[in-house]
């Protein structure tokens, strides 16, 4: 990846990271920790890796995109509204009686391509797809966003199997690993691994795998470049992230894993993401 | 009368469907052999993917071929692929209102050897209440070929039971299949009996039963347990003053109780036969296990009496 595209690339995140507080509002409680952790993902997806074309939203050939942590939508509602798939205006009215951005992902809204938000069903989806893909000898690609905590779900491990099984090497998807689930600490609470060991897990499930820092947008990018030339086999990209970036008040913490935002706190997120 | 096996002929159907259509794809978790997907991944292998025993992904990896245009059919055991996958039938097929069919195979007390884990009665209960879904229940292997058909052909969720066994042939080539409205199968005035699947049979002999007792039984088939239209229920049951629904299914959430909610505003006397709010168990024969939960003409032609 060049430095130019690289340095459009931050931009674009911030840009999503702007949205997420556009979408958070206030007075009502929104995923703030785990669309920040995702939105450099979400950003190298949209704006350098997938083909999608927003005044085309069905185009045939296009790449499909799954939120599988469905609650983490909020960066994606961004980056579909800065696209042009809606006005930017639409995310103020995130949640709310009536409004197109629902507070789970439902394929009514343009550019969302699957409903999700029961966590752990996203990745069979996305096998469903590559399968009819491949039936229909189409080159598109399909990327699936779970998180790390998600993967307690026994169906990820049903349809990772099936994608292995099935050598969907049209499939990849990128764990955000933050290490944080919405009660706590997932190596405290809950362990389903680390990074290293999550990718461990798919390796073993016969996946290409490989871990990145899921704040740069230079390795995302380069490991999504690499799983473009994996034949045979699905890729895992498991990005070590922090929950909550860009926030300074709100990493590292479950704290603002669903939690309303004030005027003060609002404020002082906008500026230390545009800062 | 003649009997066919209901499975065999819906495996078949599919077949001839998966030839016609080449976005049919069949998806089985393992069981293909039971409900006889099998004869799809032998005569058409290219459109049948084999799920493994993880009926949750078979149903999600389902929606996910239909969000991408295809049509596809999840087999499984009706106790597995209803219960196990619930929510997965909810969140990834119903909300979204995409167009995978869903078939329930060794529906009721069909599966009689195999005991209480592998008998279904719930199905149609937690189906039911889904919004979107269209159920079908046929009552033989003709129907069943009918009700694959119908449901291909209709857009959105659609859940099928199969029974596994062989079935005296009941309806005829040109017995309607219409979603929402039950069908004729024998004309009378002093008794309605609705049923569906394979107490259809039961219910047209219990008919003869009562018959030679001077009592006019109007036997209705409920090929489609979801939707029902009230307007055609209330004018199926003609001029009969009382009702029996019949099921091999539990009396809670089943035909009975969908007929009861269809006539709910017109209400008749209306008597629900099936099962008991329990589970199976193993037995050596089908109608020995039917027999225990008063699944038989003769007591169905006793239930139509009762007061």
């Amino acid at each position: 990846m060049d430095k130019a595209t690289a340095e459009k690339l931050r931009q674009k995140a911030k840009r999503i990271r702007t949205g997420i507080i556009e979408a958070l509002g206030l007075g009502k409680p929104g995923h703030l920790g785990g669309s920040m952790s995702a939105a450099d993902m979400v950003a190298v997806l949209y704006y350098y890796k997938m083909n999608v074309d927003p005044k085309n939203p069905k185009k045939p050939d296009r790449d499909r995109f799954i939120m599988s942590k469905g609650h983490s939508v909020l960066g994606q509602y961004a980056a579909l509204a800065d696209l042009g798939y809606y006005p930017w205006e639409e995310l103020s009215r995130t949640k709310t009686l009536g409004g197109l951005l629902q507070g789970h992902p439902e394929i009514s809204t343009p550019g969302i391509e699957a409903n999700t938000g029961s966590l752990g069903q996203g990745l069979s989806l996305g096998v469903g797809m590559c399968l009819a893909a491949r039936r229909d000898g189409a080159a598109w690609r399909v990327f699936v966003v779970t998180g790390d905590a998600e993967l307690g779900e026994g169906q990820i491990w049903e349809a990772a199997t099936a994608a292995a099984n099935y050598k969907l090497d049209n499939l990849r998807v990128l764990v955000d690993a933050n290490g944080i689930s919405a009660m706590g600490r997932v190596a405290d609470r809950y362990n389903v691994g680390d990074a290293d060991g999550i990718a461990a897990k798919f390796a073993a499930f016969g996946w290409n795998a490989k871990v990145v820092d899921g704040h740069d947008v230079e390795e995302i990018g380069d490991a999504l470049d690499a799983a473009d030339r994996v034949k045979g086999k699905p890729s895992a990209i498991v990005g070590r992230t922090v929950k909550g970036k860009g926030v300074s008040f709100a990493e590292n913490t479950h704290a603002y894993h669903n939690k309303d935002m004030s005027e003060e706190t609002r404020a002082k997120a906008l500026a230390e993401i545009n800062g | 009368m003649s009997k066919s096996s209901q499975r065999n002929a819906y495996g078949e159907e599919l077949l001839a469907i998966c030839r016609e259509n080449n976005d049919v794809v069949v998806l089985d978790a393992d069981l293909c052999g039971g409900t006889q997907a099998i004869q799809v991944e032998k005569g058409k292998p290219e459109s049948f993917y084999e799920m493994g025993i993880g009926e949750q992904n078979m149903i999600s990896v389902a929606a996910g071929l239909a969000l991408a245009g295809k049509i596809p059919v999840a087999n499984s055991f009706a106790v597995f692929v209803g219960g196990r996958s619930f929510e997965q039938i909810r969140q990834s097929v119903c909300l979204p209102e995409l167009n995978v069919k869903v078939v329930g195979a060794s529906c009721g007390l069909s599966d009689f050897a195999d005991g209480a884990t592998h008998q279904a009665f719930e199905d149609v209960a937690i189906m039911r209440v889904l919004p979107h879904m269209t159920i079908f229940s046929p009552a033989d292997a003709r129907e069943a070929r009918k009700a694959i058909r119908t449901a291909v052909g209709r857009r959105g969720p659609c859940y099928i039971r199969i029974n596994r066994n062989e079935l005296p042939d009941v309806t005829a080539p040109d017995t309607p299949l219409e979603i929402g409205k039950p069908s004729l199968m024998a004309d009378g005035g002093d008794v309605a009996i609705c049923a569906s699947g394979h107490m259809v049979a039961l219910s047209l002999a219990a008919r003869d039963i009562l018959a030679g007792q001077g009592v006019r039984a109007r036997v209705l088939n409920f090929a489609t347990i979801k939707p029902l239209d009230p307007a055609a229920v209330r004018a199926a049951l003609g001029p009969c003053p009382r009702i029996l629904t019949v099921e091999e299914h539990s009396v809670i959430g089943g035909l009975g109780a969908a007929v009861l909610e269809a006539l709910a505003d017109h209400p008749l006397p209306l008597r629900r036969h099936g099962i008991r709010d329990t589970y199976g168990e193993s037995a050596e024969k089908y109608e020995r296990i039917l027999a225990k939960h008063g699944l038989t003409a003769e007591r169905i032609a006793e239930e139509a009496l009762a007061k």
